[in-house]
Parts: structure tokens; sequence; C-alpha cells
């Protein structure tokens, strides 16, 4: 037994790391906000874009088009067509990235300094002026109906989008953004125009760079990229209405292992009680070996490879959910292990033990993550998604400190809900009723 | 934030630092442990990783398997330490930890604040030489394993797929074997044949230490010589030969059918060259040939199969040289809908003699060259990819001047070396071809 590793551990826990970055917040000359850390060492910008809304704005039978339109901004914009936008920004060596997600569409960029208003440029072609030409559209028609196709026989998407259509059924959170196979290859050019315009807009936009740039420069910058795009767009989409009960559904699929996706509701990020919620969370299933979960389930019976639980505090509804893989004859007793571990921390809470040793974690893991301009800048838009002002950074393990085991206990009676947990498996699970 | 080393970038390419910029120190200890510090003082952060040089490539034959296995079981303690007290110290201390398995080496890393080194130090070299594990740790862990088979191969057909193809490619090499075992040795696997494992490879003589971030090469020399320094070398570690391959004659093509495939595929590979010590040139010129081929949009594949014919949803083609024996150059192709594997494969036979014909693209490979050069700036970003880069390489039987030297040497490709590596490369009786299918596709 090793005694002086704890003790060296507790002597540390004082002098913690840190995260040393300074934002500056950053308004540009055409009243665009952003957030800012200047970081010179390195010649380069990462610069993050968020747009609220993201796949749940797509119209009603239009499923697919935000993430069609998404997926086609790099395809062809202003004179150039597909290609010729590619090989400008390989002759830079500029990198974008643009996404589609539940509530966002997201477009990272990295650029070098030399080549900053060369890429600035082309980024902006791509947002403000996509061409959405004809044969780019057919192409990544088919990529995306190629995905649809491939999910439909992955056990893992097969039981989150069934978990999704139980829970959601006709909101947009009840399918899969991709749309399916016959909603996609509806779509026409007008549609995609329309998601176009009603995704990318002013008024839902975040902003975060991190790198060798100046505010006054970043000013100038937010304003040619982004001073041309529509003031307005659509309608936040409406809430979700969690419809799910407590049980089991099972969809039978021939493969070894079956996969499990469960849950039911969770709670919002700006809740007061969401930092206990994120305690206690990380206590029952959160990543690493030391949590409940993967402690019953993995290292003492192991049952699994891994078994987590997670927060969803997505923008139109909370879930609180977990996944699990087990062979098709050990799945059930993974599953009914879970639902103990579900019930008891309902009942019981956490220990003091548990609740410090998840304290020193949280807290010291925090600072460990602002190691990169990208990394930065994507935590940065984040936070302003979560409405976070930028003293978060330094405030934020101070609320972590603050939870107490009553806390937890309480809002573990609130939030978990042993009998409205719902499991989806797929495979052949044996001994499900 | 603090500074770090200026970047000299001029305002024109041609000036880009070919050199990686990134401030590198490495020694080696009195018992034969390598230790390489890669230093960013951006952030309070360290990374502190282990190597061994051995991975599945090096175990025993019928045994396949076992070192994931004992990767596993590195966390089940030691003679001072409680099993699962490594991963719950390093939590305690707010850090992250993990390990990986792969053919030529085992790594085990933490990601940890700087201040926290020490310990870091402490309990890794604790566990290299003083492991303790008993029977019941060994069921429940190969339980564990024999679950991470199925979640990253039994589900999965394009993973059955791959892990036959390989087996096809390797007729003698054990690259042939899959990394997390063949199912039935997994089950069989025991106490000793972990024990004997371990016994034979962990060693600081047959170790590299990675440490970066946020430190001072000397005093990560300190301290790698109070913990690791003070462990014997191993004087019966043997020279690192596992059997080679013959010379290859007969092209091998298999169908995989899966009633779980919903788009079929068609992949190739071929027997290739990996990176040898001061001799990169073969490797640097199949690395930018695979970019040609199949990096991105404005590739060679897509550009034909892709744009012009549209035979294909998507192709792809890649290689990676660190490797420290033979390894593979491998293309893929998934068709279009209503396009055969057969109209795909030989759409794809008709680009590669085409490229091979006609020649390089003078632009395309400038492209190439100027993003790697870029490359050398990002990716100063990520302390953790720079000392897993130096790690990988180092247990692959290259040096730190190797990988400084690998974007000059990359750089130094010209469009003849691009396309005598294709006519070298390319060699059908090297090659395993394989079509991915479901149930009920027709062969023709």
């Amino acid at each position: 037994m090793i005694r002086f590793v704890l003790t060296f551990a507790l002597l540390l826990a004082s002098t913690i790391a840190r995260a040393e970055i300074e934002v500056q917040e950053v308004t540009s000359p055409g009243g665009i906000d952003a957030w800012l850390v200047e970081e010179h060492s390195i010649p380069f910008v990462a610069l993050e874009l968020r747009f609220r809304g993201g796949a749940s704005l797509d119209a009603p039978g239009k499923r697919g088009a935000v993430n069609l339109m998404t997926a086609l901004l790099e395809e062809g914009a202003a004179d150039m067509d597909a290609r010729a936008f590619t090989r400008q920004t390989e002759e830079i060596a500029a990198r974008f990235n643009y996404d589609a997600s539940d509530d966002t569409v997201s477009v990272s960029a990295q650029f070098l300094t030399e080549k900053r208003d060369a890429a600035v440029a082309l980024l902006r072609d791509s947002l403000i002026s996509p061409r959405f030409d004809e044969d780019a559209v057919e192409r990544v028609r088919a990529q995306v109906i190629s995905n649809i196709r491939s999910n439909a026989k992955d056990p893992d998407t097969i039981a989150g989008m069934t978990f999704d259509r139980l829970a959601f059924g006709d909101h947009p959170y009840g399918s899969s953004r991709n749309g399916t196979e016959d909603s996609v290859s509806a779509l026409t050019r007008e549609d995609l125009q329309e998601a176009h315009g009603a995704a990318l807009a002013r008024d839902r936009i975040y902003v975060s760079a991190v790198g060798d740039i100046t505010s006054e420069e970043l000013g100038e910058l937010l304003d040619a990229l982004l001073g041309d795009l529509p003031e307005h767009g659509a309608p936040m989409p409406d809430k979700a209405d969690y419809q799910l009960e407590g049980g089991v559904t099972v969809v039978d699929f021939d493969t070894p292992q079956s996969v499990a996706v469960f849950g039911h509701q969770g709670i919002a990020r700006d809740d007061p009680d969401f930092f206990a919620a994120y305690v206690l969370n990380h206590i029952l299933g959160g990543r690493g070996f030391e949590s409940r979960l993967m402690q019953e389930v993995r290292e003492k019976r192991g049952l699994t490879y891994g078994v987590y639980s997670y927060l969803v505090p997505k923008d139109l509804e909370a879930l609180y959910q977990g996944s699990v893989a087990s062979a098709n004859d050990r799945i059930a007793q993974a599953i009914s292990v879970i639902r103990e571990e579900w019930a008891r921390m309902a009942e019981e809470g956490v220990t003091e033990q548990e609740l410090e040793a998840a304290k020193t974690y949280l807290t010291g893991a925090y600072p460990l993550r602002f190691d990169g301009n990208g990394r930065i800048a994507d935590i940065l838009v984040g936070m302003q998604m979560d409405n976070l002002s930028t003293d978060y950074i330094v405030t934020r393990n101070d609320k972590v400190r603050a939870v107490t085991v009553e806390d937890v206990k309480r809002v573990a009676e609130r939030i978990l809900r042993p009998k409205d947990l719902h499991f989806v498996v797929v495979g052949k699970p044996e001994g499900l009723e | 934030m603090r500074r770090y080393l200026a970047g000299a970038i001029s305002a024109l390419f041609a000036a880009l630092p070919l050199h990686a910029d990134e401030a590198v120190t490495d020694f080696t200890l009195d018992n034969g442990m390598q230790v390489v510090v890669v230093e960013d003082h951006r952030a309070p952060v360290v990374v502190h990783m282990v190597w061994y040089r051995a991975g599945a490539a090096d175990e025993r034959p019928g045994r396949s398997g076992v070192a994931h296995f004992l990767e596993h079981l590195l966390f089940k303690g030691t003679e001072t330490m409680d099993p699962g007290e490594f991963s719950e110290v390093v939590a305690a201390n707010g850090g992250r930890d993990n390990a990986f398995t792969s053919y030529d080496y085992t790594g085990y890393f933490q990601r940890v604040a700087a201040d926290r080194l020490e310990l870091m130090m402490r309990m890794e070299s604790d566990r290299m030489v003083n492991l303790s594990l008993d029977q019941a740790d060994i069921l429940t862990e190969r339980d564990v394993i024999i679950e991470e088979r199925n979640q990253r191969v039994e589900n999965n057909p394009g993973a059955l797929f791959r892990e036959q193809r390989n087996a096809a490619q390797f007729l003698n090499h054990p690259y042939g074997v899959p990394i997390i075992g063949w199912r039935h040795e997994m089950e069989k696997l025991s106490l000793e044949d972990a024990l004997a494992y371990y016994g034979e490879f962990y060693a600081p003589n047959n170790a590299i230490l990675v440490v970066a971030g946020d430190v001072q090469p000397d005093a990560v020399r300190t301290l790698a010589e109070e913990y690791y320094g003070k462990i014997p070398a191993n004087p019966d570690l043997s020279e690192r030969a596992r059997p080679q391959e013959p010379p290859q004659t007969s092209e091998r093509r298999m169908i995989f059918r899966d009633a779980r495939v919903a788009q079929p595929y068609v992949s190739r590979s071929y027997l290739a060259p990996e990176r040898d010590s001061g001799a990169q040139e073969a490797a640097a010129a199949l690395t930018i040939l695979a970019e040609l081929l199949g990096g991105g949009t404005t590739s060679v594949l897509a550009e034909k199969l892709q744009f012009e014919e549209r035979q294909a949803v998507y192709t792809s083609a890649w290689y990676s040289g660190q490797s420290l024996d033979d390894t593979t150059f491998n293309l893929v192709v998934v068709p279009s809908e209503g396009v055969t594997l057969r109209d795909a494969e030989d759409a794809m036979d008709a680009a590669l003699e085409e490229f091979v014909k006609s020649g390089v693209d003078a632009e395309h490979l400038d492209r190439i060259k100027t993003q790697i050069r870029a490359s050398q700036i990002y990716s100063r970003d990520s302390v953790e990819s720079l000392a897993n880069r130096y790690g990988g390489a180092l247990a692959q039987g290259l040096t730190v001047e190797d990988v400084k030297e690998w974007p000059d040497v990359l750089d130094a490709v010209t469009a003849e070396d691009v396309i005598a590596a294709a006519r070298m490369v390319f060699d059908r009786r090297k090659s395993v071809t394989g079509w991915l299918m479901s149930e009920e596709e027709m062969t023709q």
C-alpha cells in the first residue's frame, strides 16, 4: 500500500495550475462581437464561428437541408467551382472545416499570419456566396445518402436514432440531421439557398479567435468576413417535447454485441443546480475508470469495455443519457447493474470522499483544457453560446468547489429518475423482455 | 500566457522554415533508457509518456493479444499500489491517463499540471518492474478485452474485413495478426503469458521517455535519473527481429460478405517499404504519392472517379511510412449507386495507369509541399501530437534526427521520384484486392 502518494497529492492540491489566458472582448467597427486571446508565438490564427439554430432549423419536409447546405459551403463559391475553391485553399495552406449539429452550424478556420487576407477572402466567399452548383449538389447528396445507408446498419447509430425518435417524435431532435434517403433526394437548389438564409445570419453568430492577431486586426477581419451576411435568419425552432417513458425497447439486429443507449430528461445548462449535477454525473458515469458505473460494470464484472453517462443540455431540451455495449448474453446483466447504480445514487447521493475526489479532478483538469490555440478558441465560443462571461474561466473552479454533499443529494433526487430510465438495445439481447 | 520561440517567418513561402521548429532535446540515461523533451511553455501542462519497444508484432506465436492484454493489466497494481490506484491518483491530481498498443510499441501517458511530473515518474517507473497480478485480475480483465474486441471488431464488418485483408497481405510477418488478438487465442491468454511478455520487454533499455510541455530539459534529466535511472537494464534483452516477408509473387483477391454492410467498397493494399533511419527518401516519395492520388477533392482519384466519371462517391489513398518493418500503401474506392465493384476497381486501375504514364502535375505537387511546410507551423500548436510523433518514431527504429529531417526529405521529392515510387509500389503480385459487400450483392 503506497500512502506517500496520497500525501504528496494533497500537498500539491493547493498549487494546482490555473488557466493563464487573457480574454479580450472585441467589437468590430461594424458591430460584430468576438472574444480574442492574443498569442503571437506561433504565426497562425484559429478562428471559431458558431451559428445558433443549426440543423433544427430544417423546414418541415426538408429534413437534411441544413446539413447538406453546410457540406456544400466548401464546394464552390463566388467565381470558383468546387475544385478551384479547394485548390486556392491549398495554395495558401489554410484549413477550413464546416459542420452542422442539432443546435449549431460550426465553422473552424486556421490560417497563417502571412496569408490572412487571402484566407479571410476565401472563407468569406464560402459563407456569403456559396454556389450550390448542380454537379456539386449531386455529388455531395450521393455522399450523404451513402452515409444514411451506412448509419442504418450501424448498431451505435441505430440505438441513438431510435432513442431520439421515441423521445422527440416529429420534432427535428427526433430524427437524424442527415435526413432520410427520401427527404435528401427531394431537396432542391432553392431548398439549400433557403437553408443558407435561415441558418447563417448575424443575429445568431458567436465568434472567437486565438493566435497571432491584434484586436484591431480582428475587428477589421470580422467586418470583411461577416459584414455582408444578412442581419436576420429564420426564427429559432420550438422547444422539443420529451415523450418517452421508462422501459426497454429492443431493436432486433444480427450482431454479436448488443449496444444500449439509455436515459431520461436532464437538466438545463443555465439551471442553478447544473454544477451539482455535473459533479454528480462525474461520480456516476463521467469519463475515467473511477466512476461508479465503470467500477461496477467493467472493473468488477468485466461486462463491458466502456460504460458512460452524460448530461446533454441541448438548446431545445435537456437529456441525461448513457451508453454501454456488452455481448448479447451479458447485456441484460449490464443493464440491471446500471439500473441499480442509478437507483442507489438517487437514494443515497455521494460520500464526502467521492465528492472530494471528483472536485480535485474537475478543478485540476479544467486548466489543462487550455493547451492550444484551436482548443482555446473552441472553448471560448462555447462559453459565449452558454451565455457565460469571460471571468467564468477564473470563477468556474470555485463553483465546482462550492458543491456540497447535500447539494448532490438534493440534485440526485431531483434529476435521477430510475423509473423513467429507458433503454434502447440494438442486437440480439438474451434475457430482456 | 508566456511567450515561446518567435517564429522567424518571412513574407514569402519560399522562406518558410523546412526544419522542424519545435524545441526538442534528447539524451540517454546510463541504463540505456532514451529521453526526449519537447518544450512548450504556453500553458503549465505536461505530457509524460513511456513507450516500450514492444508491441503486438513482438508476441510469441499463438499468444496474439497479449501485448494489449498486458497494457490493460498495468493498471492493476504493483507491489506497493492497489489495483486501480494509478488512475485514481492521476485523477485526484486533475490529470488524465491512458495507454495504447500498436504493432511496434506499447505506450502509457498522463497529462497533468506541470508540477505533478515527479509523481507521474514515480508511479510509471514503479510499474515498469514491480507489477503484481493475481488470477482474479486476469479473468475479469480478459472479459473486458473480449468486449473491447466485440466493440471494435466483431460489431463492425469493415473491421472484420480489414483483419482478413491484413492476414492475406502478410504471408509471414506478424503484422498479419490483429493487434487486439484473434478471439480464440485471446480466450486462452493466461497470467503466465502476460508475465512472460512483461519480463521480456519491460525494461529501461527497451523504453523511451517523452516529456512534453512546460518543462526544462535539465529538470527532466534530474528527475528521470532519480526514478528511471535507478532501474537496472535487462541484460537479456535480445535484438528486435521479427519473421520477415518472403518474396511476394502472387496477387491475392478476397470477397468479404456480411449482412451488415450497407455501402460496399473496393480496397487495394500493396506491400511497401517503410521509413528507414538515414534513408527516408523512398518513403517520402510514397507519402507524396498518396497525397497526390488520394488527399482530398483535388487529388487524382477524386478528379477522375468522383468529378469526371462519377463512378465513385468517395476515394482515398494513404500510406504511413512509420513502421519498423515493411508496411502497406492503401487505396479505397466507394462506388456510386449502380456502379459495380468490378467497374469501380477497373476505373481505379485505369486512373493509376494514366497517372504513371502522364506524370505529376507540377502545380499540384507545389500545393502539397506548401501544405507540408505549413503543417510544421500548425503542428506546434499541439505539444501532445509532437510528443506522439517523437515517441512513435523512436520506438519504430528512427532517430530524433530522422524526425527533424523528415520535412526536408519530403520537400526534396521530385515529380520523377514520385513516378518511380509508383512504378515500384504498384506491383500486383504484392497486393491484396478486397471487395466488401452485403450478402445479397452479385459478384459479377
